[in-house]
């Protein structure tokens, strides 16, 4: 056993980089599930991101038209989704299912003519000055732009959520979607616009996979990312603070337990591979279920 | 009439009915696949195998194939459902494979088996395996030889004797030619996941080696290392000849393609009977990927020469001296392993830090 390979400050900066995908799927799924909608189809939107992302780098050169495709893709499957749930009101559970069988078939598709692909480099963003403070430059100031994106938006989604008119009406819709719709508001609308948002997120959590963390495409490489942001949203309870928290939990064990392996520790990793899944279940006991948005996974129709 | 009864009727009047009413059906070809055809490593060969086998036999033959099937319960019901839809030879390609494959056989016994890297047989269910340990030694030897930091990352699979065997190989020749390496192994607990597999190489990185054998089947790690730079890699069960000359520097690929042509046309003359192969370098099942320039050319002169001394017999990768990591004997000087002991190999070499994982 050797401890003194790990190097800390290396360790910390690739937990960074492993839980932005998990995070940027999470947060999408997040406002989702605040404006009521419950879309388990994030790992079939995720590896969709991922494939049309990497399509759009290769064809035009560009990491980021990659992930503008990336996210309209993401979007577009999400509508679908929220087609099926919202106007032809299906169960969403069973649809989300669907979605995500429905996007690992088309994303092997898609990508047939794309394996062994290599995808443009997309390089690090060193945050002149800040990049040089001993200890935290490296850790934090030295990423490709995408961390730093990630958690952009979940700052973005806390404002919107908690200081904006519009937030406020979103989770209205998710609390209560008949006291919503007898105020006037369009429930529909909101939650499609929060599918389809919840969609791009996904998209570009796929993206980053493809065409930073790998970098290339190979089928199914998502696997089952998408759950654990599923995962993550619960064990957040909802909130986006606690999102970020949950994100480098989840990615910081994956990390740690490599470490210690290649550092001849001979910890079993079962028991490291499954602590953010007990931590998950402490949570919710913890905070018991009453917490969940109140209308969440019910479907809504305006003449019941 | 239960459930098991229910399938053998059913198994026993398509083995038996359906020739009876058509007698020049095409021989039906089933594979299970562990990972997606497009990994471009394990299963992308096996798929290469079953295309020659379309090839070579044309409308005589017809297959079928399901990818990405979990090594669990779920397997046994993909292959029961080959079985009940007429499959004559059922080829199922991982180790996590083999007990779902013996519970199936035992309910079609006119269904022909084939399980790759496994240990069980039985009337109607032949192993087969190739002998990776063969080129990892050759992948050992030239990681001995280019390491400059002495220490090589080794990303293993599963903690089963196959993968044990390809660590002790690699470790011991490239010991032989660099007694100061050292071996950092990883366990990623999947055959398949690019973003676990490209992790798993950059924590090695970051922990000082600079070359990398992977037992995993993604190109995921190749890609680290080529980002990585002064990294040097292998191409696993496919040549990933995209990453060469550098950081791939060579590869081991598994041909199953003659063995499959072999066995299918065994089916169809009605010569088939069970078995265990087990075949090397030496019967092709095992190739050795070009070693690329980035390699010095006397080490690629020796790693040839000693791929040719184990294919021709020579040389056997397991030649005593060989202590085990607790530093009691296992091999006498001269004395080489026997294939039941390699088989179950459970336990590291002499100098290899670390516990293999229960």
């Amino acid at each position: 056993m050797d401890l003194s390979s790990i190097n800390p400050i290396l360790l910390l900066a690739s937990l960074m980089v492993a839980a932005t995908p998990i995070l940027l799927a999470a947060i999408g799924e997040l406002v989702a599930e605040r404006a009521g909608v419950l879309n388990l189809g994030v790992e079939g939107m995720m590896i969709t991101g991922a494939v049309v992302g990497f399509i759009v780098a290769v064809n035009t050169g560009s990491p980021w038209l990659g992930f503008a495709g990336a996210a309209v893709g993401g979007a577009a499957l999400s509508l679908v989704f929220g087609v099926l749930t919202q106007y032809l009101l299906s169960n969403q559970v069973a649809t989300g299912l669907a979605l995500t069988l429905f996007g690992l078939g088309l994303s092997a598709l898609l990508g047939q003519g794309y394996i062994g692909v290599k995808a443009p480099s997309f390089p690090d963003l060193d945050v002149p000055l800040l990049s040089d403070i001993p200890v935290i430059g490296p850790i934090v100031f030295r990423h490709d732009p995408m961390v730093y994106l990630g958690l952009f938006i979940v700052l973005g989604v806390w404002l919107f959520l908690n200081r904006s008119r519009a937030g406020l009406i979103l989770r209205a819709v998710g609390e209560n979607h008949d006291a919503a719709h007898a105020l006037g508001y369009s429930v529909r609308r909101t939650r499609m616009l929060a599918i389809a948002f919840g969609g791009a997120c996904a998209g570009l959590g796929g993206a980053y996979l493809s065409l930073v963390r790998v970098p290339q495409w190979t089928e199914g490489m998502t696997a089952g990312a998408g759950w654990i942001a599923l995962a993550i949203v619960v064990f957040a309870s909802w909130r986006p603070g606690r999102l970020v928290l949950g994100a480098y939990l989840f990615g910081g064990v994956t990390v740690l337990q490599l470490n210690l392996q290649a550092a001849g520790v001979a910890i079993p990793v079962e028991y490291l591979s499954m602590t953010p899944y007990l931590a998950t279940i402490a949570v919710l006991v913890i905070m018991s279920a009453g917490r969940s948005p109140g209308s969440l996974g019910k479907i809504f129709h305006a003449a019941r | 009439m239960n459930r098991r009864t229910l399938l053998a009727t059913s198994a026993a009047i398509l083995a038996f009915g359906a020739p009876a009413m058509a007698q020049d059906d095409p021989t039906k070809v089933g594979f299970v696949y562990v990972g997606p055809v497009g990994d471009g490593g394990w299963t992308y060969e096996h798929d290469q195998a079953r295309q020659a086998v379309e090839e070579e036999f044309g409308d005589a033959v017809e297959t079928v194939y399901v990818e990405s099937v979990p090594e669990g319960p779920d397997a046994e019901r993909v292959m029961t459902e080959m079985a009940l839809n007429g499959a004559d030879l059922i080829f199922t390609t991982s180790f996590g494979y083999m007990d779902p494959t013996m519970n199936v056989a035992a309910k079609f016994p006119d269904v022909k088996f084939e399980h790759a890297t496994g240990y069980k047989t039985a009337e109607n269910v032949s192993a087969y395996n190739a002998r990776f340990y063969e080129g990892r030694a050759v992948q050992g030897h030239i990681a001995g030889h280019l390491t400059e930091s002495n220490v090589i990352g080794y990303i293993g699979s599963f903690p089963i004797p196959e993968v044990v065997q390809g660590i002790n190989a690699a470790y011991l020749h490239a010991k032989e030619v660099n007694p100061d390496v050292e071996f950092k192994i990883v366990w990623a607990y999947t055959w398949f996941d690019p973003a676990q597999e490209a992790e798993a190489a950059n924590v090695l990185i970051e922990q000082g080696a600079d070359v990398i054998l992977q037992h995993t089947d993604s190109t995921a790690p190749q890609a680290a290392a080529e980002a990585a730079g002064n990294v040097y890699t292998f191409g696993q069960a496919s040549d990933m000849a995209e990453y060469a000359p550098m950081p791939r520097v060579s590869s081991i690929i598994d041909n199953w393609a003659p063995y499959y042509i072999e066995r299918v046309g065994a089916v169809m003359d009605g010569t088939w009977e069970t078995s265990n192969v087990w075949h090397g370098i030496d019967e092709g099942m095992v190739g050795i990927g070009e070693i690329t320039e980035a390699v010095p050319a006397e080490v690629k002169a020796s790693a040839e020469d000693l791929r040719d001394r184990i294919a021709d017999g020579s040389y056997h990768p397991f030649t005593g001296p060989i202590n085990r990591q607790d530093g009691s004997e296992w091999l006498a000087d001269g004395e080489t392993a026997d294939d039941e002991t390699l088989l179950g190999m459970n336990f590291y070499v002499e100098g290899i830090e670390g516990d293999i994982p229960e």
